[in-house]
């Protein structure tokens, strides 16, 4: 199993809750200190360059118009990282390929960066939450079509070595594409997905030979999903995909005691409750399927899983291995424990730091997590070997 | 008009799409474009406006695609894709002389209909039409009604925010609840960027030859009156009425007047 250290680089100064309606979108930038921010994005960066020295690998991600994610662009951190990091891979989760102007220059970014890292480069697209469709001004019934047409041609303007090609696809038109650098990894970098409920999407991904993740999903919908597309490649003939093609961010702590990983997490999880925001910015007509969002007008669903689970506590969380905490041994038997219920997976996503928790908090949960988690469950999980789309299964022979 | 007119619903395959067409009434033909909630077709409001319109009028209702039993095809992505359609309707029922009532999305169909031919058509009546930019880069010349909470959109789009016939959707049955879920993600498949506006357009009302209303709600937030007075200035042969105390559907917030404001221009 690979491990990766994650923060969202979150603002966390802010004025009273009855004071604003929502940390996304509308919240206005005087809220935002550039001396205080300053050092908040140079604390996240050395929180990453601790994680390389310490064995984790590293994710980075996006959000645009909020105080919950000062990246508003994942390639500026993952830039950086490529150079200040030596050992671990960086991941990208992702470039929300489904509203980029242009899918060419990302790329060209990513392949940029993939040479400047020697090849650690994980490349993430994703289809974005609800509220980036403001910010982008993406039409939101086109953002799924828009993500695969996007990886298609990121892919084809990565592996094209013979010169100019052209494109004049549904949403996008380029001419003489002809990407410089190529990849440093070939045929290139590793590509990866995100989902929620969209069973056909996380198969898509599957079969491709991408890996497909799930942030902060409780573990019986996480194991649904994992299954199910397992399920699926059986049914349609192809060759088991290895752990390595799924991955699950929880909220992580690990303390010496059990005490002192509770008080981290609790500061961890203020991603969890410090997430307010506008029912219609999570629900623009056509992002979620029309039954959903048909339940979403009629009050027969209000929230979405933020706030469903945002209600239920700590406990719920850890029951349900969204939040994994205590002490080196305990973390370390509940991500076994996850490991087993969901049919196995390849990637642990550790969000282990959030809101205004400080470097040292958060270096000591990331220490112990390094040293005494990890090593207790490195060899877990199968990695795929091979490239490309999942190959068909090998029919057995008639005895 | 006592009496309620007997209405017949059609079928039509119209390029890609399979459109459903509900025919009311005897007389010369008018085409009725509804709006985004198609408050028309399925307020008590709206119906009573079609009665009276099926006294005098033989009254075409297509639903848009999207709405209805009306199919979407990948190949619509703008309202100019569906005002292509209806001119072929107009083709296919062979109308002469035809009056077009459009509302707020449907005004914007049919300003798009008649600049590109206005041969078919007799009259043209615009209720709080979009479909038009007028101010520059930073204006919004129509208000985002995706961006606030229901109850100020509410107040956006009317005067007396207890007259928006969906001001209480809890008691829709599941299957309603799909049908208004579909209308609303195929109004913003079609509307959201460019939002609510064709940008060319503007430049074309000149092509309007006919007599035409532009009729507004003086409280109208989505689209202020004076967007709607522009939109009449721009029009050849307009002229623009206001309607005291309605906002953007004021023949849903204040019938009689819309009435009376229609009926005195349809007997020009």
């Amino acid at each position: 199993m690979e491990f990766y250290h994650f923060t969202e680089f979150a603002w966390p100064h802010f004025p009273p809750e009855d004071q604003y309606t929502s940390m996304r979108l509308n919240l206005p930038s005087s809220v935002y200190d550039p001396k205080l921010g300053a050092d908040l994005y140079n604390m996240c960066l050395d929180q990453y360059v601790l994680a390389d020295e310490l064995g984790l690998n590293c994710m980075v991600n996006e959000h645009h118009q909020t105080a919950t994610c000062l990246n508003s662009s994942g390639v500026v951190p993952l830039s950086i990282l490529a150079r200040q990091t030596k050992n671990g891979r960086i991941l990208i989760l992702g470039n929300p390929a489904a509203n980029l102007a242009d899918p060419v220059r990302c790329a060209e970014e990513m392949a940029m960066i993939d040479n400047i890292s020697y090849g650690r480069l994980d490349c993430g697209f994703v289809r974005g939450v609800p509220y980036e469709l403001f910010a982008s001004n993406r039409n939101p019934t086109e953002t799924s079509e828009r993500l695969w047409d996007a990886i298609d041609l990121i892919v084809k303007a990565w592996t094209t070595h013979d010169g100019p090609f052209n494109y004049e696809g549904k949403w996008i038109h380029k001419r003489q594409v002809n990407v410089w650098p190529r990849p440093y990894q070939q045929p290139h970098p590793p590509i990866w997905t995100t989902g929620g409920s969209d069973l056909e999407h996380a198969c898509r991904t599957v079969a491709r030979g991408f890996t497909f993740s799930m942030f902060l999903t409780p573990v019986d919908r996480l194991a649904a999903m994992f299954k199910g597309v397992r399920a699926w490649c059986h049914a349609q003939g192809l060759q088991r995909p290895a752990d390595s093609q799924f991955a699950f961010m929880p909220l992580v702590a690990v303390g010496e005691t059990e005490e002192e990983a509770r008080e981290v997490i609790e500061r961890v999880f203020w991603y969890v409750t410090n997430n307010k925001s506008e029912p219609q910015h999570r629900a623009p007509p056509g992002y979620v399927e029309t039954s959903l969002y048909a339940d979403f007008l009629s009050g027969r669903f209000s929230g979405g899983r933020t706030d469903a689970i945002r209600t239920q506590g700590m406990e719920y969380f850890r029951q349900n291995h969204v939040a994994i905490y205590g002490t080196p041994d305990n973390v370390a038997s509940q991500l076994k424990a996850l490991y087993k219920k969901v049919g196995g997976f390849g990637h642990l996503l550790a969000m282990l730091h959030a809101g205004d928790m400080d470097f040292d908090m958060t270096a000591k949960s990331m220490t112990l997590f390094a040293e005494k988690v990890v090593p207790q469950l490195s060899d877990l999980g199968t990695v795929r070997k091979g490239f490309g789309p999942l190959p068909a299964r090998k029919k057995r022979r008639a005895a | 008009m006592s009496s309620q007119s007997k209405s017949t619903i059609e079928t039509l395959k119209l390029q890609q799409a399979r459109i459903e067409i509900e025919r009311v009434g005897k007389g010369p033909p008018l085409l009725l474009l509804h709006g985004e909630d198609a408050f028309e077709l399925n307020s008590a409001t709206g119906r009573k406006l079609i009665e009276k319109l099926a006294g005098r009028y033989e009254v075409f209702l297509p639903r848009m695609p999207g709405f209805g039993k009306s199919t979407l095809p990948g190949s619509i992505r703008y309202i100019d894709d569906i005002s292509y359609l209806w001119l072929d309707l107009l083709d296919h029922y062979d109308l002469c002389d035809a009056t077009i009532i459009g509302f707020s999305v449907g005004g914007w169909l049919a300003a798009e209909i008649a600049t590109k031919n206005c041969d078919r058509v007799s009259r043209l009546v615009l209720a709080g039409a979009v479909g038009v930019k007028f101010g520059g880069a930073y204006d919004r010349d129509i208000e985002d009604i995706y961006f606030y909470n229901t109850t100020r959109v509410r107040e956006i789009l009317f005067d007396d925010p207890l007259k928006d016939p969906h001001v209480d959707l809890s008691g829709l049955s599941k299957k309603a609840a799909l049908s208004v879920a579909r209308q609303r993600e195929t109004i913003v498949k079609l509307c959201w960027d460019p939002y609510f506006h064709n940008p060319s357009l503007l430049h074309r009302l000149n092509r309007i030859t006919c007599p035409s209303l532009v009729v507004w709600g003086t409280k109208d937030g989505m689209t202020e009156p004076k967007y709607g007075r522009a939109y009449a200035r721009r029009i050849p042969d307009a002229q623009f009425v206001g309607i005291p105390r309605a906002g953007h559907f004021p023949h849903i917030e204040q019938p009689e007047l819309f009435w009376r404001a229609l009926d005195r221009f349809l007997a020009e």
